[in-house]
C-alpha cells in the first residue's frame, strides 16, 4: 500500500461538490405545490404541538400552496427566527413529520422541512427584510454567545425595543450552524446568509472575539446592562477515558467538523484511509459521514451500546451507512495502539447489559486505523462563569420555564442549560422565551 | 361476460362509449385512431353550411382548473364548430362510415335558423350514409351571437320546429343535443320530443370564465387583451349533467326519450351511473382530450366487470334502475335519521372533522377525551347532515349510521320508525288534510 496515512485530495476534484451537495435538494415550485397540497390543514395540528418553536405549519404550508411564499416564510420566522437553518437541521422525523397525521395515514408524512426551506429560500432570494426594531424602550441586555440560543434571544428583544449587544468567542456568529453542523446540510452560506437576515432587524450591536470569562466577565454584565442572556452552548468536548498515548491521529470530532466547516477547498482536508470513530451521537454520524465523503476508503463507528440507544436518530444512521460507513455496537475502547508517535489502531472490549449497566464482557478485539476520532460527547465549561453567581444542574446551567437562572438579571437557554436538547430548534424556542420574559420582567419595573 | 352492444334509436353500436362532437372528432384522422382504439361509436365534429369556413381565434381555445396534482377538473373552450370545408368532412365522413360499418357514426349539426338550410345540409348528410345527425343546439359561445347553438337551443319553440323540419327532411334518426344553459331543462328536451326527436344527448358546455389574470387584469385565457365566456365541461360538470338527465329520466311526460349522456365522464363508473339513471349511450370529450382514446378500454373492462358482478347480462338490465328512486324533496323521509360514526382505528386525529362541525356545523364533535386528543361523536347534537364524512380524509372513517325502527334519536328525543314527508309534517303550514300519497 503506498497510502496508509492521513492524507489530503484522496477524490477526483469534482466528487467533492458532489459529496458535499445538499443532502435534500430544494423543491422546485410544482414539486412544492404539490407538496404542499398533501397538507390536511388540520384542526390543533398535532405537527404544530411537536414543533418546538409551535410554527404554524399548515398556515404556511397553505401560503406555499397558494402562491404566497413570502407570507408563509413570514409565519415561519415569527415562531422561529432560524426557521431556514431549522428546515435543513432539524430531525424531522422525530418532530414535526413524526406527528404528522400522513405519516399515520400512509407512512408519509407531508414534506414539512422541505416545504420550510423552500418557503425561507424564497424571502432570502426577494431580499426582503420582514422586521424591524421596535420602538427604544432605553433598555441595554447583554447576549453571550452568537448561537442559535444567543441570536434568536437578540433578535426577539431588538423587535421589542430592546438595545442589544452580543459578545461572542469566535469570530463569526451562528454558532454550531457556523461551525459544527454537517456541511451538507447547510450549502451555499446559508448560515451566514441566516445571521446576516437576523442582524438586519437593526438595534443589535456585535462584538466577536470577546469571550467570558477571559474578555468580559459575568458579574460586570449582570452589573452594567438591564438584564443578561447566556447562550454560550457546550464549549468543551469529553475526553475518551482511556490514555491517548500522546499519538498524532487522534483527533477531535468537533474540532475537525469546525475546520471542514470554514475550509474554502475540500480537497485539501488530510484524512485517513481507515478511520475509526467513538460515539453515537449526531456528531459521530456527521464525522463519520463526512471523512467518508472526503474519500476515506474504511470509516467505522463504535458505539458502546445498541443501535436504539444512539444518540442519532434511525433516519441519521441510515444517512452513515448509505454512505458507506460501518457501525458497530456493544464495544468500549480500552487501549489505543500506535508505531512511531503515529495511531495504528484501537483494541475494544465488547460489552453488555447486566442488570440493566453496561459491563465489559472481558473479550476484546483490535480494529486497524490511521485516523481516529473522539465524539463522544460536549461539555460544559462552567470556569467560563467564574464567581458563582448563577446554580448548575448536572454540570449545566440550571434555568426554570422561562429560561430564568437563579440570578434576578441572568437568563440562559440552548444546550448550554440543564434541560436543552442539544437541538438547533430548542436552542432557538429558548431564546425566544427567554427574549419574551426578560421583556416582561423589563417592561413591569417600568410599571411599577 | 357481459354483452356491451348497443341500439339506440335504431343506431347500433358494439358498445355505448361513443366520442362527443368535438375536437377528437374533427376528421378522419382521429376518428379511424378511436375507432382502432376501441371507441363504440363518434358525433362528428359540428358540421356548419357549405361556404367560407368558419374561423377559430388563434389565441388560447382552452382553460382550466387543474386539482393541486395538476389533474384537470374543469376544461373550458371557445372553439367554434368544424373549421374544415364542408366537402371535406362530407367524404371522410362517408368514407370512414364504409370503412367501420360496425361503429355507430352520427354528424352534429349546426346551420342558420331557415328550413332551407337545414334541408339542404340534411340531403347531404344522408349521402354519406352516416347512422344519424345530432343538432346541436347547445354551443354556448360565438356560434350563439350569431343565433345558433344555444341562441336556439334556450328557445323551446325553435327546438320543437328545427326538430320537426329535420324529421321531415330526413330519414335519419335526429338526436337533439341540448344546452345546459337555461333554467329548466325539461322545457327544451319536451320541445325535441314535441318535434318528434328519436333522442336526446345532454349536456353541452355551460357557460363559464375560469379566471382572472391578476397581473394583466383580464380575464384569463385572454385573446389580445381581451376575453370571453367560454363553455365548460369535465369531472366538474358532471354532477350538472347528471341532475339533468335525471330530471328527463323521472318526468311522466317525457319519459321513454332515449338519451345519451355527456359531461365529465371519465371512467366505467361514471358511465355506469348516468346509465342507471336513464342514458342508453354515453358520450365523451374531455377525457379523451386530456389522457388519449385509450381510455376506453378502461370504460368497456370496467362496465363488463361491473356487471358480470351484478349478474347484469345485457346493458338494458340496469340502465334506468335507479331514476324510480329520484324524487322531491317534498317527499323525503323526515323520520328517517343517521348519526354520523367515526372509526377510531382508522382515524388519523387530523382534526378535521371537528373543526368543521364546531366552527360551521352543530358543535358534535368533540377534540378531546381524559385530556388527550381524541375524535368522537356527540350523539345529542349531531343532526346527521355529512359534513364530517365530506371532510374526513380517510375513507370509509365517518359513516352516517342510521337509526333503526323503535331507536330514540337523541338529538331529539324522538323513537324514529314512523315515515312522514313534508306534505304530511304538522310543521307544514300548506299540509294537505289528507297525507299525500
Ligand atoms: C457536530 C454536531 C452536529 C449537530 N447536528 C445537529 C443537527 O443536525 N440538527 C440539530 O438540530 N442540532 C444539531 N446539533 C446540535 C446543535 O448544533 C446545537 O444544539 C445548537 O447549536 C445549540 O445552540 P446554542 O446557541 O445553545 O449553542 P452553540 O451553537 O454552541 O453556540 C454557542 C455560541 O457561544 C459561543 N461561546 C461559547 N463560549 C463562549 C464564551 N465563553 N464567551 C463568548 N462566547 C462563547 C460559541 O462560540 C458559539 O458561537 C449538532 C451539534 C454538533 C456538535
Ligand atoms: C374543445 C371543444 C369543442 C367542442 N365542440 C363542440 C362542437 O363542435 N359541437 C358540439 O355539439 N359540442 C362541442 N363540444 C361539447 C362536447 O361535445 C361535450 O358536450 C362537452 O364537452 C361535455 O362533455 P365532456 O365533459 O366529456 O367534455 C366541444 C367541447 C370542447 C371541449
Ligand atoms: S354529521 Fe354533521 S352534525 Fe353530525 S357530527 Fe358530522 S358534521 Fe356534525
Amino acid at each position: 500500500m503506498s497510502d496508509t496515512g492521513i492524507t489530503a485530495g484522496r477524490l477526483p476534484p469534482d466528487d467533492y461538490a458532489r459529496n458535499f451537495a445538499d443532502l435534500h435538494p430544494p423543491l422546485d415550485r410544482y414539486e412544492a405545490k404539490v407538496a404542499a397540497d398533501r397538507c390536511f390543514f388540520c384542526y390543533d395540528a398535532p405537527c404544530m404541538t411537536a414543533c418546538p418553536t409551535t410554527i404554524d405549519i399548515p398556515l404556511f404550508i397553505r401560503q406555499i400552496a397558494t402562491g404566497n411564499a413570502t407570507g408563509a416564510a413570514k409565519t415561519i420566522l415569527d415562531s422561529n427566527i432560524m426557521g431556514a437553518m431549522c428546515a435543513r437541521v432539524c430531525p424531522t422525523e422525530q418532530l414535526c413529520e413524526e406527528a404528522c397525521v400522513r405519516e399515520a395515514l400512509e407512512g408519509k408524512p407531508v414534506e414539512i422541512g422541505r416545504l420550510q426551506r423552500h418557503a425561507t429560500d424564497a424571502l432570502f432570494a426577494t431580499g426582503k427584510q420582514l422586521y424591524q426594531a421596535g420602538p427604544s424602550t432605553g433598555f441595554r441586555v447583554a447576549v453571550v454567545g452568537g448561537g442559535p440560543a444567543g441570536l434568536s434571544c437578540a433578535h426577539r428583544l431588538a423587535t421589542l425595543g430592546h438595545t442589544v449587544t452580543v459578545f461572542e468567542a469566535q469570530k463569526k456568529l451562528g454558532g454550531l450552524n457556523e461551525y459544527g453542523i454537517a456541511a451538507y446540510k447547510a450549502t451555499n452560506e446559508i448560515a451566514q446568509c441566516e445571521v446576516g437576515y437576523i442582524l438586519g432587524v437593526g438595534g443589535i450591536e456585535v462584538k466577536t472575539g470577546q469571550a467570558l470569562g477571559r474578555d468580559i466577565h459575568l458579574g460586570d454584565l449582570a452589573r452594567d446592562y438591564d438584564a443578561v442572556f447566556l447562550g454560550i452552548g457546550l464549549a468543551a468536548t469529553n475526553a475518551l477515558g482511556i490514555a491517548d498515548g500522546g499519538f498524532a491521529g487522534v483527533d477531535d470530532a468537533v474540532d475537525y467538523i469546525a475546520g471542514l466547516r470554514q475550509a474554502s477547498d475540500l480537497s485539501a482536508l488530510p484524512v485517513g484511509r481507515r478511520v475509526v470513530v467513538i460515539g453515537g451521537g449526531m456528531t459521530a454520524i456527521d464525522i463519520a459521514t463526512q471523512v467518508k465523503r472526503l474519500g476515506a476508503e474504511e470509516v467505522t463507528i463504535v458505539y458502546r451500546r445498541g443501535p436504539a440507544e444512539m444518540g442519532a436518530s434511525p433516519y441519521e444512521q441510515e444517512v452513515a451507512q448509505t454512505s458507506g460507513v460501518t457501525i458497530r455496537h456493544w464495544a468500549m475502547p480500552k487501549a489505543l495502539v500506535g508505531a512511531n508517535g503515529r495511531v495504528t489502531g484501537i483494541a475494544f472490549e465488547r460489552t453488555a447489559l447486566a442488570d440493566g449497566k453496561l459491563t465489559g464482557t472481558g473479550e476484546t478485539y483490535e480494529l486497524a486505523c490511521d485516523q481516529l476520532f473522539r465524539a463522544i460527547g460536549q461539555a460544559f465549561v462552567a470556569s467560563d462563569l467564574e464567581d458563582s453567581l448563577i446554580e448548575l444542574e448536572r454540570g449545566r446551567i440550571r434555568v426554570d420555564g422561562a429560561q430564568r437562572t437563579s440570578h434576578p438579571k441572568i437568563w440562559a437557554g440552548g444546550d448550554c442549560v440543564g434541560s436543552g436538547s442539544d437541538l438547533t430548534v430548542v436552542a432557538v424556542e429558548h431564546g425566544k422565551q427567554a427574549a419574551l420574559s426578560i421583556d416582561s420582567m423589563l417592561r413591569a419595573a417600568t410599571a411599577a | 361476460m357481459a354483452d356491451l352492444r348497443v341500439d339506440f334509436c335504431g343506431i347500433k353500436a358494439p358498445n355505448p362509449f361513443w366520442l362527443a362532437s368535438a375536437p377528437p372528432t374533427d376528421k378522419a384522422y382521429n376518428v379511424v385512431r378511436a375507432f382502432r382504439a376501441g371507441w363504440g361509436g363518434v358525433v362528428w365534429k359540428t358540421l356548419g353550411e357549405a361556404g367560407p369556413p368558419i374561423v377559430n381565434v388563434s389565441g388560447p381555445r382552452y382553460g382550466a382548473i387543474h386539482a393541486g396534482d395538476r389533474r384537470v377538473i374543469g376544461f373550458n373552450n371557445i372553439e367554434l364548430i368544424t373549421d374544415r370545408p364542408l366537402e371535406v368532412n362530407l367524404q371522410e365522413i362517408k368514407q370512414v362510415k364504409r370503412d367501420w360499418p360496425d361503429r355507430a357514426l352520427v354528424v352534429s349539426l349546426m346551420v342558420p335558423c331557415t328550413e332551407d338550410s337545414w334541408k339542404a345540409i340534411l340531403r347531404q348528410v344522408e349521402d354519406t350514409e352516416a347512422d344519424g345527425v345530432e343538432l346541436n343546439f347547445g354551443c354556448p359561445h360565438g356560434m350563439s351571437e350569431r343565433g345558433m347553438g344555444a341562441a336556439v337551443g334556450q328557445v323551446p319553440e325553435y327546438v320543437e320546429m328545427v326538430t320537426r323540419w329535420c324529421k321531415q327532411h330526413s330519414r335519419m334518426p335526429v338526436i337533439v343535443k341540448l344546452t345546459p344553459n337555461v333554467a329548466d331543462i325539461k322545457g327544451p328536451a319536451a320541445a325535441a320530443k314535441k318535434g318528434g326527436a328519436d333522442a336526446v344527448s345532454l349536456i353541452n358546455t355551460v357557460n363559464s370564465m375560469m379566471g382572472v389574470d391578476l397581473d394583466a387584469m383580464t380575464p384569463s385565457p385572454a385573446t389580445g387583451g381581451y376575453g370571453t365566456h367560454g363553455g365548460m365541461c369535465g369531472p366538474a360538470v358532471k354532477p350538472m349533467a347528471l341532475n339533468m338527465v335525471a330530471d328527463i329520466a323521472r318526468t311522466p311526460h317525457l319519459q321513454g326519450i332515449p338519451i345519451s349522456a355527456i359531461g365529465g365522464i371519465e371512467t366505467w363508473k361514471d358511465a355506469a351511473e348516468f346509465m342507471a339513471m336513464g342514458a342508453g349511450t354515453v358520450q365523451v370529450c374531455t377525457a379523451a382530450m386530456v389522457y388519449g382514446f385509450k381510455i376506453v378500454e378502461e370504460m368497456k373492462t370496467g362496465l363488463a366487470a361491473f356487471m358480470d358482478e351484478k349478474g347484469y347480462a345485457r346493458l338494458d338490465d340496469f340502465v334506468g334502475r335507479a331514476v324510480p328512486k329520484v324524487t322531491d324533496w317534498q317527499y323525503l323521509d323526515l323520520d328517517y335519521a343517521v348519526k354520523a360514526h367515526i372509526d377510531q382505528d382508522l382515524c388519523i386525529k387530523c382534526g378535521r372533522c371537528h373543526i368543521s362541525c364546531e366552527d360551521t356545523s352543530h358543535q358534535a364533535i368533540s377534540a378531546l377525551k381524559d385530556g388527550v386528543r381524541h375524535f368522537e361523536v356527540i350523539e345529542e347534537e349531531c343532526v346527521g347532515c355529512n359534513l364530517c364524512a365530506v371532510v374526513c380524509p380517510v375513507e370509509g372513517c365517518i359513516t352516517m349510521v342510521p337509526l333503526q325502527p323503535g331507536e330514540v334519536d337523541k338529538r331529539t328525543g324522538r323513537v324514529v320508525g314512523t315515515p312522514i314527508n313534508w306534505t304530511q309534517h304538522p310543521n307544514n303550514p300548506m299540509r294537505a288534510a289528507e297525507p299525500a300519497e
